[in-house]
This record gives structure tokens, C-alpha cells and sequence, in this order.
């Protein structure tokens, strides 16, 4: 018996230590939720609704009693709401666990020109920052790299696995290239206002990247030789892989859109874009999807209208683009659970409601290619999904009470919730 | 009888010849003992005196006599200035004439605590002990830059520390020597915010802390002089004696300037400040703190506008700027604020004129002017009787122009100092400008000669055919260079000059030959007429409140308002009262209630809207100009109340988001940081206008990482553990316990024996500490792991001192019955974590477990960006955790009032409390809420109509001003390049 409570107990200090929740085994039973609110996820709602699940695939979408088949269990989710699980895009959790600390740090890489370089490796499923997402409703992730000008390749993940490979759903999906700044930091003691607009070496490392671009573009159509870097970036000409272009200034995102576009690449997503709103038409044109910064972030100059971050959205929603919500940002992977709140807050500043939902499930999907499976409650898509209290965007009703990744019901337990109950616990002593 | 005596032999030996005791062995004595006399000209005895056809004799580089009728002595040598005009030539109180640039600082590893001198102050970077005539060497090509711009007479120093010692006053008399040219070897005493080069000693890291260091310095020289040092110290021994001397103080941007002069009135110290350039835009803070000013005419340049991408990102403040900069003088004088004029930031110091007259087109009154670079720096430099105005007995040092000082086309033509003649135009005494018919081996050639005077250029034309021409003229001799068409030959002429009607000399012709040739002049120059610069001047705009693009046309005023129909959160008994109003009268909350109304009183209809009381941000880094002083593992004797920094656009971003209210706390470089302002963001005041009045004073502690500098490679500073956290502050606390104690000793002596003892130190430090320790000042500290929060509660209680506020706090909810039994709030984050190692454990949760268990509990942003949507994060104690709605609510509004022990005056929507006021589109804790309007007793500063149509007004003045910028760029004005202006934001961890 002593035996028995020793081994419990170190378990117990085992499972505190790590904390990560134990991934939810493969759906066994097939499953009917009744009587909820339906965020499709393509802009409508389906109210007093029902969904079916089978197999880890959606099954059945209709209002409540229209369903054909026998489910083993059933969710009651009356006065509920159920949402398609949000996508963080442009995310890098699992990548750093604490920002402070180096050795968790797998995101810097050295060297300007890394397309061969690929996050889903480092991917650390068992991250606690990653579980933290899940009781906000974030059920997919996009994890990116950040360094270097060509920084390498990102892949889509879902946020219930053991191990990376587990883990993703779209390997390497897509190439990250960051164009360079137009300005450099001032040097305060030449007087120089702290950035500086610096021409020469902005042109200077877009020759350089041009340059790259064309060496690698030839490569494609050589003799394979050994260059792991130029083979990396097969995909991109090709048109199987995305390139993403993170750019924030006008200058950036035309001179960006207009290289790529040169260089033969097709299928081009532009990142950031804080000066999207200035060149709507030409985006349109080009048909280019945005993933857009975040609206927690200040204004980039004193004279913009104080609001601008938060109406970004709409602007951009208003011209005809396909957008989501770009994740990165100061103390970003912990901010990541904020996701249906940066969506909130976009509706705040004009996005209809089921439109700020759109933009973080099924327009997200799109924009990553995995629309496919995934963005929407609709039949044959994977039962990705979670039911909430209430509102999902705002923070007051965002209060899960189911969640399921491909089927399987996951835990909604964190490092964070565990350590609520035991204090409160302590307290109630 | 003695002293007069030997002032008398000084005076005599300064007007008597200095080195007539000079032996000499390079030949006999010649001493220059005859009079000059300038005649003729209209004289500027000073500024508002002014005689016609006047007479300046001197002798020996002193004025004799001046006037309209004076007798010369024959030994007289004579000018003849007809048409000309003398003025005293001006003086520069603050210049590093003869002193190399400063190098900058080289930067060492490991941050330097200690002092490197033995035997001064505390801190390198006070340096009263150097005088700046060691180091001083006359720099001829330097001085001539002076004079060109009109200037006799410089003050310099050597630009090292926050007190630089003395400067020397020196004449910019090129022909004799130092004996000569020295007027004063200790005229001035220089100081400044800025730390020296020679030493790397880290402290004050901050404008704060230099603030801080010069006060405690004034405290400890006077001290020092009565006796109470038992050390040496020759840098406060040095300031003793030199501490009457004139006080030149060096302040570099806008704020600081007023900073200065804020100390300078503190310690009744006339301190002449060195103006920035935007004094137009704070000039009554400027008047408040009895500022005098050394004002620059550096005007910047117009901003090269012609890339539309970078030009927009130019601010709007900065292209006012430009168009607004050269009426600062004229602002300055109007505004009744005495200045002398500099050549500050200058970089060619002889555009110093151009810019003068600029300054006057631009308003500045001309006798002001004058006066404010003459007889106002003579003043300063209590050297009126022998600067600053022509008249018997003072230095002929004096400018000789060809028009009235201020004219556009005036030139400087002389400038004498101590009696030397410095010619700055060398006009030639026949000037050639004409057309004339050249004649040279036979042929006949059109020449054309301009510029004669200055830089002569000249054109040979036969008929259509033109030659290119080289031309010289110097002392009395023209030569021209004549190539002709193909390239392939030279002519040279040459001719000495005794008449422009006729010129004749000796030429080598194309052909090679030595011919004779002449020209006969045949007609003046068309006489283009002028530019007038200042017509091309375009108007000021007008300086908004604050002086950016978000600033007010006018100062809004309190406004006598009803609110009509509102859901009103109270934070009260009466909870949340749905369709009600509040009527807003003088500032405060009037009336609350059902169908309010009253003759005259404006209503704003709010039915469907919510009406709280507005957001109080315990925890904020904006607003400031520094938020650290990491220095020194205390640094209590700082305050942001002296860098509160009015224009920062964070604060209108922060009344957007419904803030009435916020805490601008020092930093956690250190255990004891500084000491925090309390301020509304009344956006437009002054830095004084936004300080909280009467609230209760506050400092920051800290601990945990930040202290221990744990995530920088910094390792030279104690502590660098927990452990050596707790005893820096039993340290800190039992010195001021015994501080006070040697106080309370002292003045409780009886009155005889108290005269004759010297006072313990004031220590400015210590004083604070006795405020907590006295429950006059209260703590907010900087918290993370619970091991750290326990620990500080301890060593508090064991003072007797209760802490007020554990900040971050984010383990707070496993001592939470430890903080309730201590008595301490918390003020914490919503929902952040995993930024370093502390807050690993940090759990959303926090904040509704402290609160379940009876803890004062309140949301902080300690970030710019998430100060303005602090109602979201209320939101989230209701996710996390299940706060009710008006708990949560009151977590952003009443919790944080009662922490700073501002409740009976804000944080609830209650009758006679402050009309610090917010209307919402929506539930204030909605995601889609949004702040349509933010008042702060009864005015409004923040409304969502106003703020979204000033970035059209924004736009249409910049292009306003960017047109304007085109033309003088087109008109051939120099331009500079856009640079990008970021402000910087401050957090924590930020080390200055």
C-alpha cells in the first residue's frame, strides 16, 4: 500500500513538473451535439442546430432533429455556442518556452538566406505555453521562422500531440522571407532621431536578395547539384509551397510584391502590412491575401489616427481582401491565446461579428491552404471545434466547456488551471 | 583704505599696458601709444540709444570717449566711416571655442560604480574643481568664424560633467596675445545634465538621477562649509569658492531646459539656461520657474519632401517644426522672458547672422535683439561697464556694418576687438563692376566684370563668340585668363588699377605676343533687383496644445454637463443603475439620479450608452522622459515627478482607451527605485499641470530578476540573489532609522548649544526613506515569486512599515492570506506570463484568487499599448476565475484609486467626487466597447468624434506645410533628410 501512494504521489510530482496535458486518444465513439448556436465559420450561424461527428470528421450539419444517424453520445449544447477551432497564423509557440531564458530559445538561427531551415522539427508539442491556447478555442497553429531574410519554412500544427510529427497537419508549407527595413536604428550620439531612413543599405540588401532569388530561380532548372539552401526554395517556384512576405511599410510590400512577382512566384501571402490600407487597390489587384498585425499594437507614427491598428481590419475587409490576424508581436507566443480577442476587438472597430469569426477559422484556413480540412463546420471537414458559453470573441463568455481536435475530446487543463485548483484548494482548507 | 587702494592699482594695471615689463631682445620697445578715432558713423551706443555722424576714439583697446562732437588728439589715427554704422559687437556666453569636439564616451564591459578621482565629490561628473583655462588654446580660424558673425567676445569651457568647473572669457582679438585677449580666466561657472567623457561611472543613468545629483550636490557643498565633512573634498571646496560666479547651465531638449531652471529656482541659483528652440511651445512653464535663457538660432532645416513614402512618416511636430522654429525668439521676448542669444548648434557659426536677421523678420524686435547680444550677456557676465555697449571705459570692441544692423543687405565689413582692426569684408578701394570695350592686339572685346568686391567674375565675349575667363583682383591689380574657343590658346592681362573709367596694362595676346591692352568702361551693371528674403518666410501655424498633431487649438475647459439616461456604473452601494443621469458641474459629480435637468446645462444623450468612472492605471511608463536611474542599488532620491513629459502622444492614446488616471513608476533596475508621479492626463497642460495635486506620495521597490540583473551580462553590482536583496533593504531602512535619529538628536538640542553644532548631512536619499519609514510615503514593489513577496513583508514589518501595493505580483495567489494579513493590495497583470523564469508559475487566475481572499486587487499595464484597453483586461478576471462583473470592473477604476489613496476623490461615479468621467459605446468590459468620450474633471479631453476628424486636419496641414517645404527647397533652401521618429516606449526593464 505505502508502495502504491509512493508511486502515486511521485507521479503526482511528475505530472506537476511537466504539466502538459496527456494528448486525447483517436475517436472511438461517433458523437451528436445538440441544440447549439452554429458559427459556421464562413460568415453565417446556424442556431438551434446540431452537429455530428464521426470518425474524427464532421458528418452531419442540420437543425436540431434533422439528423439521419445513431450517435454513441450525445452533448447537450443548448443556449451553447459552437465555433470552428481559431487558426493562429504567423505564431511561433512551441518555438520559445520562456523568452528570458536562451536555452529555450529555438527560434535564432544565424545566416541571412535559411529557405532549408524548418520550425516543425524544434516544434515542442509538449510546450506549456501551447496547451494554454486551447481553453481560448485555438486549436491550430501555424508555427513560423523569424530570422534571417529567407528564414526557412513553417508548418500548420494541431495543438493536442506527443511529439511533432504528431502534431502537424501541413508539413513545410511554406517559405518566410522578411524584406529588409528601409531604416536602421539612429545612432543617438550623431543627433540622429532614433530610426532613420537609410536608402543605400535598403537597396543594397534588396540587390543582395534579388541576387539570391535569381541564383536560386536558376538552380531549379539546372542540374541538381548539392545546395540544400537553393533546393529548399523548390517549392516556392514551383507553386506548391506559399511564400509569405513579412513587410509592414509601403515601400516594403510594393518593392516586395513586385520582386517575388518577377521572380515568377505565384502564390505570395503578405505579413504585417501596416500600410496595407494605403495601396487597397493595388493589393486587390493582386489578389494577395493578408495576414494582418495584430490590433494590439500601437500606432507606427504620432499622426496616425489613434484607432488605426484596430480598424485595419475592416479597411482592408472592406476592399475585397481575404485576411487573418497576423499573432506576432512584443510577448507574442503568451499573447497567442488572445486570438479571439484581436478578432473581438477588430469587430469592435466595424468587422461584422460572423466575418471576425470567418477571419480566424475559415479564412485562415484558406490562407494556409488547409481549407480542406479544416476553418469550418461543414461535413467532411475534421471536427476541430469547441463549444463556449457564449460569445467567443469576448473574453467575458469565452468560457469552453468542450473542445475536440480531429474528433478527440482534448483536455482543457493547463499548468495554469492546475495551479488555480490547488491554491484554491489550499485556501479552502 | 588698503583694499581701495589696491583695487585702484589693479585698475590701473589692467588700463595700463600689461607687458610693458616684458623685456625685449628682438629690437627696441615700440609701444603703440597713439589714439584711433572711427568718424562719421552713425553710432549704436546700445540698444536704444543712437547717434548720427559720431565719433569713437580709443586707445590702447579701450574706448576713450564717444559722441557727436569730441575732440581728437592729434596723436590720432583716423577712419572715416561715412554711411557706416558701429554697434558693439556681440558677446557668446557658451561656446567650446578652443576646446576639442568631445570624444565620446568609450564603453566598458562591466557598468563602473565608483568614483575614479580620490579625494573629490562622489561623482566624476562633478567637476567644480577644473577651471577651463588649463586646457583653453586660442584658435585663430575659429575665432574668425566669430567675428564674421558679428561676435568681440566668447565665454567658453570645456564641455565635461554636470558641474564643468569655470569658463573663461576671452577676446577675439586675433594681432596680440592671451595677455591681451583674457578678459576673465574664471567668468562663468558651466553645468549640465550631461556626464563627462573622462570618467564611466554609471551614475545618474538618467536625467532624473543628474537632477538628483545636483541637488544633493548644493546640499552637501553647504554642508561642507559649515564644517560638517571630516573628509577632503576639492571639487565642493572648489564650488565654494567659484559658486557666485555667473551659472551657465547646458540643457539639451525642450524639457530639460524647463528642468534647469526648476533647479535653479529650487536653490535660488540664476542659472541661464541654454534654450532648445521650442520654448514657444511651454513658454508660461518656463515663466513659472523664473527661467532665464541663452537662446539658439539654429533653425532646422526644411525636411527633403520630395519621397512621398518617407515624408510621411515625418510627424507633423516635426514639419511644424520647421515652419514654426524661427519665431521662438520673438516668442520669447514676448512673453517677457529675459535671453541672450547663442550660436549654439550652429554648425557653421558664421551663419549666425543670417539667422539673426531671420529671427527679426520673424518678429523679434530689433532692440531686443541687439540687447540680447550686447548688453544682456554683459549683464550676465556682471561685465557691464566693460562689455556689451560703446561708451568711455569699456572695450573698443565693436562691428563696423555698411546699413542698419538688421537689413537684409547689410553686411559686416569690420570687426574690432580691444582696439584691433579685424577687416572681414576686404573691400577693394576701386570696385571694376561694370561693362566695358576691350581692346587687345588689334581686337575689340566685350568684358564684363562683377563681383568685384568680393569674389570677382568676370566674361569676354566678341560678339557671339565667348571666351572662358579666369579674373583676380587683389591689392589693386586685376588679372584675366582668356581662352579662346578652340581650347588651344591663353591670354593673360594684367593690369594694376588706378581708375574703373580706365584700365590699361601689359597683356601675352593669343598669339603669344607681349601687346599692351586697355578697356574704357562704358556702362553700369543692370542692378537686379534683390530678393527679400523675409517675404518668401511663410507664416507660422499656429502651436497647438500640446504642439503636435493630436494637440488642442485652444485648452479645453470644464464643462457643466448632464448625462442623460446612461447605465451608470457607480462602483458604489448602488451598483450598476440603469437608464439614469449625472450631471457634471465646476469639475465635480454634481447630481446622479432620474430626469435631471437645469436651465443652460448642456445634455448629451447616453441612452444605450454606459457611463463608469474612468479607468486608473496603477502601473504606467508613459508620460516620461526617464524611468530608471539603475545607478545605484537605491536610488530613492529621484522622482518622476521631474520628467513627467506632457507631449507624449501614449497619453491621448491612453484617454482614448478611458484612462483618467495613472501611476508613472520608476522602474525595477533596482531595489529602491524612485519615487513615482501620480498625474491625469490632462493632455495639452504643462508637465506641472498633469501631477496629481495632494495625492499622497509614492516610490517603487523591486525584486526578483530585474534587481539581481539577472538576464543581462551585468555582474558588478550588488545584490545578484534574493538573499542580497532582503539585506539592501534592512540596510537601507536601518540607515534612515538612524538618520532620523541623528536628526531628531540634533534638533533637539537647546538653541545655544545647536548654533555652535553643525548639522548632520541632508541626505536626500535618506530623507525619503524617513517618509516610509514615517507613513508619509508608501511602497509599490515590483513582485513575482512568492519566496521574494514574503521576504519584503517581513523586513517591512520588522520597521514597522506596512507595504502599500505589490505590483506584477503574479505569484501573489499563493501568499494571498499572507498579503490580507499584512494589509498590502495587488496590482497585477491580466493574464501575462513566460516572458523569464519568474513568471513561469504566473497563472491568469492571480488576480480573482488574491481577490477571493480579501486582497485590494487591480490590473496594471505597465505597457503603452495595453494601457489603452485596460477595460478588456478587467474582462478577463471575469474569464478567469469568474470575478462578478462590478468586481472585475472595479479591478481597473476603484481598486487602483484606493491603492494610491485616491478614493475620496476618484474611482466611482458618487456626488461630490471628481467628474473623471468615460462614456462608453457599449458594456464597458464588451470586447466592442469603445471610449466615445474621456473627461477629467468636467473637461474633455478625449472624444472619439473630435479624434477621428483631426486625421483629416492632421493631413491637410501636412500637406500645407510639405508644399511649403517644396518651394523653399525649390527656392534653394537646404534641406535635410526625413528621418523616422519613434518614441520610445518604456517598460520596466528600460535602464534609463
Amino acid at each position: 500500500m505505502k508502495k502504491i501512494l509512493f508511486t502515486l504521489s511521485c507521479l503526482c510530482v511528475f505530472a506537476l513538473a511537466n504539466a502538459q496535458q496527456t494528448p486525447a486518444a483517436n475517436q472511438s465513439k461517433s458523437l451528436l451535439i445538440q441544440g447549439a448556436t452554429l458559427h459556421i465559420g464562413n460568415g453565417s450561424v446556424l442556431e438551434n442546430a446540431e452537429l455530428g461527428i464521426a470518425d474524427g470528421k464532421i458528418v452531419e450539419v442540420g437543425a436540431v432533429g434533422s439528423s439521419q444517424n445513431n450517435y454513441d453520445t450525445t452533448i447537450d449544447a443548448s443556449g451553447k455556442h459552437l465555433y470552428p477551432g481559431f487558426i493562429a497564423a504567423n505564431s511561433t509557440v512551441g518555438m520559445v518556452e520562456i523568452d528570458a531564458i536562451r536555452p529555450t530559445n529555438d527560434l535564432n538561427e544565424i545566416g541571412t538566406f535559411l529557405p532549408h531551415i524548418r520550425t516543425i522539427i524544434a516544434y515542442n508539442a509538449e510546450s506549456k505555453v501551447v496547451e494554454s491556447l486551447r481553453p481560448n478555442g485555438i486549436l491550430t497553429a501555424q508555427i513560423v521562422p523569424t530570422r534571417g531574410r529567407i528564414a526557412g519554412s513553417s508548418s500548420v500544427v494541431q495543438l493536442d500531440a506527443w511529439n511533432w510529427e504528431d502534431a502537424s497537419l501541413k508539413t513545410d508549407e511554406g517559405i518566410h522571407l522578411y524584406w529588409p527595413r528601409s531604416y536602421r536604428r539612429g545612432n543617438s550620439s550623431k543627433g540622429e532621431d532614433p530610426l532613420v531612413y537609410d536608402q543605400k543599405n535598403y537597396n543594397k540588401q534588396v540587390e543582395e536578395l534579388k541576387q539570391y532569388l535569381i541564383e536560386a530561380k536558376t538552380f531549379q532548372a539546372g542540374e541538381k547539384q548539392k545546395n540544400l539552401p537553393h533546393a529548399a526554395l523548390a517549392g516556392a517556384y514551383s507553386g506548391a509551397q506559399q511564400v509569405y512576405l513579412h513587410a509592414k511599410e509601403k515601400r516594403q510590400i510594393l518593392d516586395g510584391i513586385d520582386l517575388l512577382k518577377k521572380q515568377g512566384i505565384q502564390r505570395i501571402v503578405l505579413v504585417g502590412g501596416d500600410d496595407a490600407h494605403l495601396i487597397l487597390p493595388y493589393l486587390k489587384k493582386q489578389a494577395i491575401p493578408v495576414i494582418v498585425s495584430r490590433p494590439h499594437r500601437l500606432p507606427n507614427t504620432a499622426d496616425e489616427d489613434v484607432k488605426l491598428p484596430f480598424k485595419m481590419a475592416k479597411l482592408l475587409m472592406d476592399a475585397g481582401l481575404t485576411i487573418t490576424i497576423d499573432v506576432s508581436g512584443r510577448m507574442e507566443r503568451m499573447n497567442t491565446r488572445n486570438l479571439p480577442f484581436y478578432a473581438g476587438t477588430f469587430a469592435a472597430y466595424g468587422v461584422e461579428k460572423e466575418k471576425a469569426v470567418e477571419m480566424i477559422t475559415l479564412n485562415a484556413a484558406k490562407i494556409l491552404g488547409i481549407d480542406d480540412r479544416l476553418g469550418s463546420l461543414e461535413v467532411g471537414k475534421d471536427a476541430t471545434l469547441f463549444i463556449a458559453e457564449g460569445d467567443a470573441l469576448d473574453m467575458r463568455t469565452n468560457q469552453l466547456s468542450h473542445a475536440l481536435i480531429q474528433g478527440r475530446e482534448i483536455s482543457l487543463e493547463t499548468h495554469q488551471t492546475e495551479l488555480w485548483k490547488r491554491y484554491m484548494e489550499k485556501f479552502s482548507r | 583704505m588698503k583694499l581701495r587702494l589696491f583695487l585702484l592699482s589693479f585698475v590701473l594695471f589692467l588700463q595700463g599696458y600689461s607687458q610693458d615689463y616684458f623685456p625685449s631682445n628682438t629690437g627696441v620697445k615700440s609701444p603703440q601709444n597713439h589714439y584711433q578715432a572711427i568718424v562719421n558713423a552713425t553710432l549704436h551706443l546700445n540698444p536704444t540709444t543712437t547717434v548720427e555722424k559720431g565719433s569713437l576714439l580709443f586707445k590702447e583697446g579701450k574706448i576713450v570717449a564717444v559722441g557727436q562732437a569730441i575732440d581728437l588728439p592729434e596723436n590720432t589715427i583716423i577712419h572715416d566711416a561715412k554711411g557706416k554704422h558701429l554697434y558693439a559687437s556681440f558677446i557668446e556666453l557658451h561656446s567650446t571655442f578652443g576646446f576639442p569636439p568631445q570624444k565620446s564616451r568609450s564603453r566598458r564591459r562591466s557598468v563602473q560604480y565608483t568614483a575614479d578621482r580620490e579625494g573629490y565629490y562622489w561623482s566624476d561628473h562633478i567637476r567644480a574643481d577644473y577651471n577651463s583655462i588649463e586646457d583653453y588654446t586660442y584658435k585663430k580660424g575659429e575665432a574668425a568664424d566669430f567675428r564674421k558673425a558679428g561676435f568681440g567676445v566668447v565665454n567658453t569651457h570645456r564641455p565635461e560633467g554636470i558641474h564643468r568647473g569655470t569658463g573663461v572669457l576671452v577676446a577675439l582679438n586675433d594681432v596680440e596675445n592671451d595677455a591681451q585677449r583674457l578678459l576673465d580666466d574664471k567668468a562663468s561657472q558651466q553645468l549640465s545634465f550631461s556626464k563627462s567623457s573622462l570618467s564611466n561611472q554609471y551614475y545618474p543613468g538618467s536625467i532624473m538621477g543628474a537632477m538628483a545629483l545636483l541637488r544633493q550636490f548644493f546640499h552637501d557643498a553647504d554642508w561642507y562649509a559649515k564644517g560638517g565633512a571630516k573628509n577632503k573634498d576639492l571639487a565642493i571646496e572648489a564650488y565654494n569658492d567659484i559658486k557666485k560666479l555667473p551659472a551657465i547651465f547646458e540643457a539639451n531638449n525642450k524639457l530639460d531646459v524647463a528642468r534647469a531652471a526648476k533647479i535653479g529656482q529650487e536653490f535660488d541659483l540664476p542659472f541661464v539656461v541654454t534654450a532648445n528652440g521650442r520654448e514657444y511651445e511651454h513658454l508660461q512653464a518656463l515663466k513659472d520657474f523664473d527661467a532665464s535663457l541663452l537662446v539658439p538660432l539654429a533653425f532646422p532645416k526644411a525636411y527633403d519632401v520630395t519621397d512621398p513614402v518617407s515624408t510621411q512618416k515625418i510627424a507633423l511636430s516635426d514639419l511644424r517644426y520647421w515652419n514654426q522654429a524661427p519665431a521662438n525668439p520673438a516668442k520669447i521676448a514676448a512673453a517677457n522672458i529675459p535671453f541672450a542669444l547663442t550660436t549654439k548648434g550652429l554648425k557653421k557659426k558664421i551663419s549666425f547672422y543670417a539667422q539673426l536677421k531671420k529671427a527679426v523678420a520673424y518678429g523679434l524686435d530689433e532692440s531686443t535683439a541687439l540687447a540680447a547680444l550686447t548688453s544682456r550677456p554683459a549683464k550676465i557676465l556682471k561685465k557691464q561697464k566693460e562689455l556689451g555697449s560703446l561708451k568711455k571705459g569699456a572695450y573698443a570692441n565693436f562691428i563696423v556694418t555698411d546699413g542698419p544692423l538688421f537689413a537684409q543687405a547689410t553686411k559686416i565689413e569690420e570687426n574690432w576687438v580691444q582696439g584691433q582692426q579685424h577687416k572681414i569684408v576686404h573691400q577693394p578701394e576701386i570696385s571694376l563692376d561694370g561693362k566695358y570695350s576691350l581692346m587687345l592686339e588689334g581686337e575689340k572685346y566685350q568684358l564684363e566684370i562683377k563681383n568685384s568686391a568680393t569674389k570677382i567674375a568676370a566674361t569676354v565675349k566678341q560678339d557671339s563668340l565667348s571666351f572662358k575667363t579666369k579674373a583676380s583682383y587683389a591689392n589693386g591689380w586685376l588679372s584675366l585668363q582668356l581662352q579662346n574657343s578652340d581650347k588651344s590658346n591663353y591670354a593673360q592681362l594684367n593690369a594694376k588699377i588706378s581708375s574703373a573709367e580706365h584700365l590699361e596694362g601689359k597683356a601675352t595676346s593669343f598669339k603669344g605676343n607681349r601687346v599692351d591692352w586697355m578697356a574704357h568702361f562704358e556702362e553700369a551693371l543692370e542692378v537686379k533687383e534683390k530678393k527679400d528674403k523675409a517675404k518668401n518666410y511663410p507664416a507660422p501655424v499656429a502651436v497647438t496644445f500640446p504642439n503636435n498633431g493630436f494637440g488642442f487649438a485652444e485648452r479645453p475647459t470644464a464643462q457643466n454637463i448632464i448625462f442623460k439616461n446612461a447605465t451608470v456604473w457607480t462602483n458604489e452601494a448602488e451598483g450598476i443603475l440603469s437608464t439614469t443621469d449625472v450631471w457634471v458641474e465646476n469639475g465635480k459629480i454634481k447630481a446622479i439620479g432620474k430626469d435631471l435637468s437645469a436651465e443652460g446645462v448642456k445634455e448629451i444623450d447616453a441612452t444605450g450608452k454606459h457611463l463608469t468612472s474612468g479607468v486608473i492605471d496603477e502601473h504606467s511608463h508613459i508620460g516620461a522622459s526617464s524611468i530608471n536611474e539603475g545607478g545605484h542599488n537605491s536610488s530613492a532620491e529621484v522622482t518622476i515627478e521631474d520628467v513627467v513629459n506632457p507631449d507624449d502622444i501614449n497619453l491621448y492614446r491612453n484617454l482614448s482607451g478611458g484612462v483618467t488616471t495613472l501611476q508613472i513608476l520608476h522602474g525595477s533596475a533596482n531595489p529602491i527605485g524612485g519615487r513615482s508621479a501620480i498625474i491625469k492626463p490632462r493632455w495639452g497642460e504643462s508637465a506641472e499641470g498633469l501631477l496629481y495635486k495632494g495625492a499622497d506620495p509614492f516610490i517603487k521597490f523591486a525584486l526578483g530578476e530585474n534587481v539581481k540583473q539577472s538576464n543581462w551580462s551585468s555582474y558588478a553590482r550588488f545584490p545578484q540573489t534574493r538573499m542580497g536583496v532582503e539585506q539592501v533593504f534592512v540596510d537601507y531602512f536601518q540607515r534612515a532609522k538612524e538618520y532620523q535619529q541623528e536628526w531628531k538628536a540634533y534638533n533637539a538640542l537647546p538653541r545655544k548649544v545647536k548654533a555652535r553644532t553643525t548639522a548632520p548631512r541632508y541626505d536626500l536619499e535618506m530623507e525619503t526613506l524617513v517618509e516610509i519609514l514615517n507613513g508619509e510615503r508608501f511602497i509599490s514593489c515590483h513582485s513575482y515569486v512568492q519566496s521574494e513577496i514574503n521576504m519584503l513583508m517581513k523586513v517591512a514589518e520588522r520597521f514597522g512599515v506596512t507595504i502599500n501595493t505589490f505590483t506584477h505580483i503574479l505569484e501573489g495567489y499563493k501568499v494571498a492570506d499572507k498579503m490580507k494579513a499584512h494589509g498590502v493590495g495587488g496590482s497585477t497583470f491580466s493574464d501575462w506570463w513566460a516572458y523569464k523564469f519568474e513568471v513561469n508559475d504566473a497563472i491568469p487566475f492571480n488576480g480573482a484568487i488574491m481577490h477571493s481572499q480579501g486582497v485590494t486587487v487591480a490590473y496594471n499595464s505597465d505597457d503603452a499599448e495595453m494601457s489603452r484597453r485596460l477595460n478588456q483586461e478587467a474582462a478577463k478576471a471575469v474569464k478567469y476565475g469568474g470575478v462578478s462583473e462590478e468586481d472585475a470592473w472595479k479591478f481597473v477604476t476603484l481598486n487602483p484609486a484606493k491603492l494610491l489613496h485616491i478614493d475620496d476623490e476618484v474611482g466611482s461615479v458618487k456626488v461630490g467626487k471628481s467628474a473623471d468621467l468615460v462614456l462608453w459605446s457599449d458594456h464597458p468590459m464588451s470586447i466592442y466597447a469603445v471610449a466615445e468620450k474621456t473627461m477629467i474633471e468636467g473637461v474633455f479631453y478625449y472624444e472619439l468624434d473630435r479624434a477621428t476628424a483631426q486625421v483629416d486636419v492632421i493631413q491637410k496641414e501636412r500637406n500645407q506645410l510639405i508644399q511649403q517645404m517644396l518651394s523653399a527647397k525649390n527656392g534653394g533652401a537646404p534641406t535635410q533628410k526625413a528621418p523616422k521618429k519613434q518614441a520610445r516606449e518604456f517598460h520596466c526593464e528600460t535602464l534609463d
